[in-house]
């Protein structure tokens, strides 16, 4: 075989992978802006009105996340099941948005972690790498990273709309997490980086417990929070 | 790192605030076994598996890196017909001695996703190119094909037990990306090569030479920027190499017939050590 054959069959193969990235690209496109629409639904919790009405939001946003799944569904059509790794850093950050969304989601109705189990279950797709589209841990851990910071304004936001009581349960949560985080031995990478944050989130929600404690504020029972 | 000193004396004083500061006494003292502290203990141990395994790749990457270099300063030391059987011999052996190391690394990719570990043994894979590539050309004067490359790599998996039926062949498959910018490295030897051939007065591979590499070039500028970014940085370098091939060829031609034939290969290598005067540091 002559060198120029060879080199024009790996082209062959390059300009294929390629396609195959382009295609990727389109969907996770409109993932992200799927994830941009919860991400405003969401984001209603922090205005006054908002945080009275947590349940419809979450029933809003649950439905939002059909079409996450159908998107995640045709994504999977895109590539080998296999070479899942090979495009990985495509749909690394939304996937990770995603993962945050789902999270401050379950968060918000019961106010727990979400498993890994149950993320995959609300985003549609595999929870072990070996069935084929799956979450990654460390996406997944990046993902609960970010709940931490938004968290930390939710407590901020429902001081100002009156509700003493959740700081503190957001408090105990993120205490917990933080403690979680510690049992990890971390390498130095994106994920440390993010980890490294996490404090900051935890001294914010502590100020503002300590705000309120030292005012006295924790005991009063505000008629906002008839939900707990 | 500060994860590493922490867990014990740290976490017992944050603990503490966090009691005396929200009397949540009881609540927290069930927190070890609670469903989040539990489910973080599995990713520990996940994490730290593919952790330790990622290591273990760095390192069988790092020794193939090595030891195909060191066939390759020994393939430089074919000078004559005479040792050529010889060097080659000791080649093939070193080479086969990384190949058993990219069995092991076979051995460690077993059941997982290769690409999700692919960047801790490329650099290990595209210099085993190199040097396999170099071997080849030095015997057959011929590019050796992926494929063929990929065939060396299949490995009779003797370590598993036959309990399942398949027939158990294992090996990591040399990715076109790979096996190009192996390619690319091998233009920077045959360049050293051709310089070389003319101080030991050989005078037909040189020409030889240059033909190899402008096919090989011409290959290179088909694929373009189709390719990932690595691939077009390399061209660059490869331009360079096949300029100085080039320039020699050209000095060999029209000096060749000016200057007596005991002089050409003083002359030659006087001109080709400006020309080459960094990459002979390196």
């Amino acid at each position: 075989m002559s060198v120029i054959d060879m080199f024009v069959g790996l082209q062959t193969g390059l300009s294929a992978d390629q396609d195959i990235r382009e295609e990727i690209r389109k969907v996770v496109q409109s993932l992200e802006q799927t994830a941009r629409e919860i991400l405003i639904l969401l984001q209603g919790v922090h205005q006054e009105a908002g945080i009275k009405d947590i349940p419809t939001k979450c029933v809003k946003a649950r439905e939002h996340f059909n079409t996450v799944k159908v998107h995640l569904a045709s994504l999977q059509m895109k590539f080998p099941s296999e070479q899942y790794y090979k495009y990985h850093e495509q749909w690394r950050f939304v996937l990770q948005r995603l993962v945050f969304l789902a999270s401050f989601l379950v968060y918000l109705e019961s106010e727990t972690l979400v498993t890994r189990e149950a993320v995959s279950q609300i985003l549609g797709i595999e929870f072990e790498r070996e069935k084929g589209f799956h979450l990654d841990i460390e996406d997944y851990l990046s993902g609960v990273l970010n709940l931490a910071s938004e968290l930390s304004r939710l407590a901020v936001n429902s001081v100002t709309a009156g509700d003493y009581t959740r700081p503190i349960r957001i408090s105990t949560f993120i205490n917990e997490l933080d403690f979680g985080f510690r049992l990890l031995n971390l390498k130095n990478d994106s994920l440390r980086k993010r980890y490294d944050g996490l404090k900051y989130d935890v001294k914010k929600i502590e100020e503002v417990v300590y705000d309120l404690s030292i005012r006295g504020l924790m005991k009063d029972q505000p008629t906002l929070t008839a939900e707990k | 790192m500060s994860n590493k000193e922490g867990p014990g004396s740290f976490k017992k004083h944050k603990h503490g605030i966090f009691q005396s500061s929200q009397r949540k006494d009881e609540k927290f003292s069930v927190d070890s076994s609670s469903a989040i502290v539990m489910a973080f203990q599995s990713f520990q141990h996940e994490l730290d598996a593919r952790h330790d395994k990622y290591e273990r790749l760095v390192k069988l990457g790092r020794d193939i890196t090595i030891e195909s270099k060191r066939t390759i300063f020994l393939l430089h030391r074919v000078t004559s017909e005479n040792n050529m059987d010889e060097v080659l011999a000791e080649a093939e052996s070193k080479l086969s001695a990384v190949r058993q190391k990219i069995k092991q690394v076979a051995q460690e990719l077993v059941g997982e996703d290769m690409y999700q570990f692919h960047r801790a043994f490329t650099p290990g894979l595209q210099e085993y190119v190199e040097a396999v590539t170099f071997q080849h050309f030095i015997t057959s004067r011929m590019l050796f094909s992926i494929s063929e490359i990929n065939k060396q790599l299949l490995f009779e998996d003797l370590q598993m037990p036959p309990t399942t039926e398949k027939a158990h062949t294992l090996g990591i498959q040399v990715t076109p990306v790979d096996y190009l910018l192996g390619v690319a490295d091998l233009t920077g030897e045959l360049m050293r090569l051709c310089i070389s051939s003319v101080g030991n007065g050989d005078m037909d591979t040189p020409f030889e030479l240059s033909q190899f590499l402008r096919n090989i070039f011409d290959g290179f500028s088909y694929i373009g920027n189709t390719g990932p970014y690595e691939i077009s940085r390399k061209l660059f370098a490869l331009k360079q190499s096949l300029s100085k091939v080039e320039n020699a060829c050209y000095t060999l031609k029209v000096r060749g017939s000016e200057i007596p034939k005991h002089m050409l290969a003083d002359l030659f290598s006087a001109k080709s050590e400006i020309i080459e005067h960094d990459d002979v540091i390196s």
